[in-house]
């Protein structure tokens, strides 16, 4: 049941074909049998305290996402419900507050199941740096889920879950969802309240739903988006009705294909799967052209000097005094972070580094203004490679950086970009592409992919567990 | 590409450690000290691009001076019981932390 749309299960729901309950239990059955596997959840809530929700949410009954179970990345406050941000120095931390994004969901009835697996703060393309243990990819177990949302992408592609709520500062919700066969969606900087996520670098966080489909996507993003008092930098642009979006016709639109985006030693299966999905596009009558964004490797070294120094300085608040452990557990990863941060902030560097990283960041938004005169959409690569072995990301500080060449131009200069499956490797791993939209454009890109998943089927295919 | 390498010594990793207030293994420093090197190897590619005359970006968000009334919010507000609830040292009320003064 849980593989169906969240609006075929809102239908089944509504006609009393199914009872949420029955969702419930099969996705408590799926974490019974998988989540020891691979370790998509840091925490799972009891089953009667989910129950007790469904019972709260009666009166929610025409809500799309009624009894929809879903996960969280543990990087978002759940009041009363232990939020870890996979760190030993958060382990026993019990919010007594809500992010604005939880309150929304509860308000639409539905049903947190657990909080999924993350590299502690952020801080990874792999989540494999945590205290909690790595999360395992569900298409082969051998590779990383990708990061740093990795619980999440696995939690959807093993059905331990319909839907999850991710955060992208770098790529962590994009790069994961690739190399899951999920799709996931990064919104535009301020579509999403960020109040009550906990920050890695404050300036590029957004906070996006993973699912199954466009179409589900759709839906969730209506549901979270929005201006929020409680976060200043929460955009007033009205909230389009997303899943109407996806009625419009798309011959009008133009996708812009980056030829400096499939360069950077991609894998030749992804750039053949994502030339293959173009030929798609032109049948449902989009245009497809060439365009020039030459940005990828001073915007990953840009984004290497702004993340790690808006994270020292956000990382600086945990003192062990109000709330959870010492700083002593931060780890390596964490460490080297807040280091490189704090050495370009530092005196005597900041010019050097943070100053010039910062006007960078103004050549990224011309670039891209540039590219967007030529078309309405970029598609690009998502992952340069299939999802490595354990240990590969980790140890190495320099691949760790290149997982996500493709990702990072997209936060600093802050529009959206959906990530969704364009094929399988000869060796059946999943392969993503990205489709960019302008700010604020998420029904364009929501609704192309929606095209493309009315003709294709890739994004329908499940792993075998 | 200017190629001269910046120099990590080992003080330097020392010192941004104190800055940043962690506490460091000290037979972590050596793998501290090459990875900062190499982190800084690679993203010294934005000293060699001619920014002479482009603004700085600090935010995207497109917003200026985004107020609120000056008024307290009951439902943000917490017990005494609440805000010390994860505090890992409380007496009496109060957060427990560390001395920073000798007598």
């Amino acid at each position: 049941m849980i593989e169906k749309s969240i609006i075929e299960l809102h239908e089944l729901i509504k006609s009393g074909l199914l009872k949420p309950e029955t969702l419930i239990d099969e996705v408590y059955e799926n974490i019974a049998k998988y989540n020891d596997k691979y370790n998509a959840y840091i925490t799972i809530r009891d089953k009667k305290d989910v129950l007790a929700d469904l019972a709260m949410a009666s009166d929610k009954k025409t809500s799309l996402l009624y009894g929809i179970p879903y996960s969280m990345k543990d990087a978002y406050l759940t009041k009363d419900v232990r939020t870890t941000a996979a760190s030993a120095i958060l382990e026993d931390f019990i919010p007594p507050y809500s992010a604005t994004v939880y309150k929304k969901l509860q308000s639409a009835g539905a049903l947190l199941i657990g909080k999924a697996n993350l590299d502690a703060w952020g801080h990874g393309a792999s989540t494999e740096n945590n205290d909690f243990g790595p999360t395992k990819n569900p298409w082969d177990d051998s590779r990383v889920a990708g990061g740093s949302s990795g619980g999440s992408a696995a939690a959807i592609a093993s059905s331990m879950c319909k839907f999850s709520i991710g955060e992208d500062t770098g790529g962590s919700i994009r790069n994961p969802s690739a190399w899951t066969n999920t799709t996931g969606l990064k919104v535009t900087y301020g579509r999403v309240s960020r109040y009550g996520a906990i920050a890695y670098a404050s300036s590029f966080d957004t906070i996006g739903p993973m699912g199954g489909s466009a179409q589900d996507l759709a839906i969730i993003l209506e549901t979270i988006a929005g201006v929020d008092p409680y976060d200043a930098t929460s955009s007033p642009e009205p909230v389009p009705n997303y899943l109407q979006g996806q009625t419009l016709k798309v011959g009008n639109l133009t996708i812009g294909m980056p030829k400096e985006m499939y360069s950077h030693g991609l894998d030749p299966e992804i750039k053949s799967s994502i030339e293959e999905a173009t030929v798609e596009f032109k049948k449902i009558g989009v245009k497809v052209v060439d365009v020039s964004l030459p940005i990828a490797e001073i915007a990953l070294a840009a984004y290497y000097l702004i993340a790690p120094s808006e994270s020292s300085s956000n990382l600086a608040r945990y003192d062990g005094m109000r709330y959870g452990k010492g700083r002593e557990l931060f780890t390596t990863e964490n460490i080297r972070r807040i280091m490189i941060g704090t050495y370009a902030l530092s005196s005597g560097y900041y010019d050097a580094y943070y100053r010039k990283a910062q006007k960078v960041r103004t050549l990224l938004i011309q670039k891209y203004e540039d590219a967007f005169k030529k078309c309405d959409v970029l598609l690009m690569p998502v992952n340069p490679g299939m999802p490595p072995k354990f240990g590969q990301l980790v140890n190495d500080p320099i691949q760790n950086m290149l997982a996500d060449i493709y990702t990072t131009s997209i936060n600093q200069v802050g529009v959206p970009s959906l990530a969704l499956p364009a094929g399988f490797s000869k060796s059946g791993l999943p392969i993503g592409m990205q489709l960019v939209g302008q700010k604020f454009a998420e029904s364009t890109i929501l609704n192309l992919g929606h095209k493309y998943q009315s003709v294709t089927h890739w994004h329908t295919r499940k792993p075998k567990l | 590409m200017a190629k001269t390498k910046q120099i990590i010594t080992t003080n330097d990793v020392q010192h941004v450690a104190q800055l940043a207030n962690l506490p460091l293994d000290p037979a972590k420093i050596p793998l501290y000290q090459k990875q900062l090197e190499d982190s800084l190897e690679y993203v010294r590619i934005v000293q060699t691009l001619d920014l002479d005359n482009v603004e700085e970006t600090v935010q995207i968000s497109g917003l200026t001076n985004v107020w609120r009334e000056d008024v307290v919010d009951p439902s943000r507000t917490f017990t005494q019981e609440q805000a010390l609830a994860n505090a890992p040292s409380s007496l009496n009320g109060f957060f427990m932390v560390n001395g920073i003064m000798k007598e």
